[in-house]
């Protein structure tokens, strides 16, 4: 379960955040979560369920946590051309396995649509990111 | 914020020591020098990891003969043993197929590999660094906070000169140097030992060119058995 890492590096940043803010309870984290990343959203929110525990948290309850699923996308460096990850879908499923594990094997397996090169750069949608923590102080 | 930078800590929390096997040129054998000390190390009974940081050039799978490697998924991903080695390459994760990655990108696959990585108990964690002061090497800095240095030069001017600059930028950065070693020495060749003396960096010893060890390449035992194997031994002891 590939999701229970990503989501401990959330938990612990909103610790660690909360703390440097001396925030005593958290009331909203809004985390995006890139679509090149293939996230399964149940494994990480159980992911995150059983990580609180085992932080013993007591300032931070999972439901506060926002999932939002961000959209990829993807520009050539060469060619300018704009697409997005669900628009190739020949994908393997060992592809886009490697791609859910490290996003930029997208530049492996997937070329511009527009003149084929590998040389493009991921604008957005890439993979965790968190975007805002709130809470009380 | 990028949570990700927050667990890389945490992931290398367990292993003891960390060595980047680096020296600024490519071809010099960093990645012959990363390898062979990790078997050494495991020969020996020593927990080991190696790390393959060269993204854009991977070939320490080639060095150590495998090429099917797949990490089991344990709340991130666990790295395959490979000779006794916990071994993580971006091999697994390729298909053996040519990555051709910008700086940026090779910023956020770096952070997210040592994110993701749980590499358990080690005594020894060898990075076989890419070669260059790029962006890998310096998220490598950055990231992986307790690396110490064993830099690698060989006879050569050209390696030698770059190596001095890695050096100066690492001293800068006040990065632990572990020493230097000597590779692919050649009898008439001046020793490196008399070119390093005014920077104050231990000279850990010199590995002679050795014309069998192209053939050990991607044969384990055969590796061990070289000479190249037989100094790098005498060599590790006196940084481990």
């Amino acid at each position: 379960m590939h999701e229970w890492a990503l989501a401990e590096a959330v938990i612990v940043t909103v610790h660690q955040e909360a703390e440097k803010q001396n925030i005593k309870q958290i009331t909203k984290v809004q985390v995006r979560i890139g679509e090149l990343q293939q996230i399964d959203l149940d494994i990480f929110k159980f992911a995150l369920e059983n990580i609180k525990e085992i932080y013993d948290d007591m300032f931070l309850d999972a439901d506060v946590i926002d999932l939002e699923v961000e959209s990829s996308a993807l520009k050539c460096k060469v060619c300018g051309k704009e697409w997005e990850f669900r628009d190739l879908s020949h994908l393997k499923e060992d592809e886009n396995e490697s791609i859910h594990f490290i996003p930029e094997t997208a530049h492996v397996f997937m070329r511009c649509p527009g003149c084929g090169t590998p040389d493009f750069e991921i604008i957005k949608g890439r993979g965790v990111w968190i975007q805002s923590i709130e809470g009380v102080l | 914020m990028d949570p990700r930078l927050s667990v890389i800590d945490r992931r290398l929390e367990k292993v003891e020591n960390i060595i980047a096997v680096s020296g600024g040129k490519g071809g010099i054998g960093k990645s012959i020098v990363a390898a062979a000390s990790a078997l050494v190390l495991a020969e020996n009974g020593r927990r080991v990891g190696l790390l393959d940081l060269d993204f854009c050039g991977p070939c320490a799978h080639i060095i150590l003969g495998t090429d099917n490697l797949y990490p089991e998924e344990e709340k991130g991903i666990v790295p395959p043993k490979v000779n006794g080695i916990s071994f993580m390459s971006v091999i697994s994760f390729t298909a053996g197929c040519p990555w051709a990655l910008r700086g940026s990108e090779v910023s956020n696959a770096i952070t997210e590999l040592l994110a993701i990585t749980q590499w358990g108990m080690l005594d020894y964690l060898f990075v076989d660094m890419p070669p260059g002061l790029g962006d890998p090497a310096l998220d490598a800095i950055r990231l992986i906070k307790r690396m110490k240095y064993l830099l690698v030069a060989t006879p050569s001017k050209v390696a030698l000169d770059v190596m001095k600059k890695e050096l100066q930028v690492l001293k800068e950065l006040d990065m632990k140097i572990i020493g230097i070693l000597e590779n692919m020495k050649r009898k008439e060749s001046e020793p490196l030992r008399n070119k390093l003396e005014d920077l104050e960096v231990p000279f850990l010893g010199s590995l002679d060119y050795d014309a069998h060890l192209e053939e050990a390449i991607g044969n384990v035992p055969e590796l061990l058995k070289t000479g190249f194997a037989r100094q790098l031994r005498e060599a590790v002891e006196r940084f481990i």
